[in-house]
């Protein structure tokens, strides 16, 4: 069944303590590829049936209100099957 | 004078917020997040506290409590409004204040007695202070690093928005050492650190905190906010 899928990513620009604890962890494993690592949400939101073009729109009125804070964050919205 | 002070799911001090009130010669009156009726109060505190478990972002499902919605609306017509901490996350999620605030850029739960510089005498939470002066009050965040874009930060800085300033070391990673910030009318304070935490010498470090409440009380006395 497809669902829609929200990602929320802090803005570039705005630091990412979480993201950096992460990267300076990948290396203490022995993983040495990662030169940098921002961390993000995921929401997976079921609906009945395929998703509209309506729904779709609304999931980004949504997005931009509750899901993400859009003074720090950007976000996506897509269908995934 | 009633002041309200609101409580949400996961609220830690209203408590304290409330008895800093009465020690600075108010009524605490006592909201419920499931409530939107203000009860007559003349002014709100949004205290600190992890509501509804910080789930989403801190603030984030508090902001769209039934409270909230009255409590938006008074305060955009003056109601003298403090966000304390967690309090502070409500104010910015609602848009009530520039910014947001996130993760301590150290990541590690700070809690300590902190000094701060009180750079802005003239809103409603402190009037009771002289500028310059620096106090000691608790700090205590997982989430205060206050961000903005830098327009916002130089709007911030030369309309004089930011109320206080942390001194000394940057304890959170907070842009320009921002403790506190107020909106243009200064009526709505947000401040990370804690002063409900410091209205005696018995419970905290310093008696310093009560500036903010008598601040709130003389702001009735002499008319109201500007």
């Amino acid at each position: 069944m497809a669902k829609i899928v929200v990602d929320v990513m802090l803005k570039p620009e705005i630091l990412d303590p979480q993201g950096k604890a992460v990267a300076a962890a990948l290396p203490r494993l022995g993983f040495t590829f990662a030169k940098d690592v921002r961390q993000g949400k995921r929401f997976e939101i079921e609906v009945d049936g395929e998703p509209t073009a309506a729904q779709l729109a609304e999931v980004e009125v949504a997005a931009e209100k509750l899901l993400s804070n859009p003074v720090i964050e950007n976000f996506t919205v897509r269908v995934e099957k | 004078m009633k002041i309200g002070v609101v409580t949400f799911p996961g609220t830690l001090d209203d408590r304290d917020a409330a008895r800093a009130v009465r020690h600075a010669g108010g009524e605490a009156v006592a909201l419920w997040h499931n409530d939107a009726d203000l009860h007559g109060v003349d002014a709100v505190i949004l205290p600190g506290g992890f509501s509804y478990g910080d789930y989403l972002r801190c603030g984030a499902i508090s902001r769209f409590s039934p409270v909230m919605e009255p409590i938006i609306k008074a305060a955009q017509s003056g109601m003298p409004l403090l966000g304390i901490c967690n309090g502070f996350q409500v104010l910015a999620e609602a848009h009530l204040i520039p910014g947001a605030l996130t993760r301590n850029h150290e990541l590690h739960f700070l809690c300590r007695d902190q000094t701060i510089c009180i750079e802005n005498v003239n809103t409603a939470w402190t009037s009771s202070f002289s500028q310059g002066q620096e106090i000691v009050i608790p700090l205590k965040n997982g989430e205060g690093a206050y961000m903005c874009d830098d327009e916002t930060l130089a709007m911030l800085e030369g309309e004089g928005r930011i109320i206080a300033r942390y001194v000394g070391e940057n304890p959170n990673g907070s842009r320009n050492l921002i403790a506190g910030v107020t909106n243009e009318r200064g009526n709505i304070v947000g401040l990370m650190p804690h002063p409900e935490h410091a209205i005696d010498s018995l419970t905290g470090p310093s008696a310093d905190g009560l500036g903010f409440f008598t601040s709130v009380l003389k702001s009735f006395i002499s008319g109201g906010v500007k």
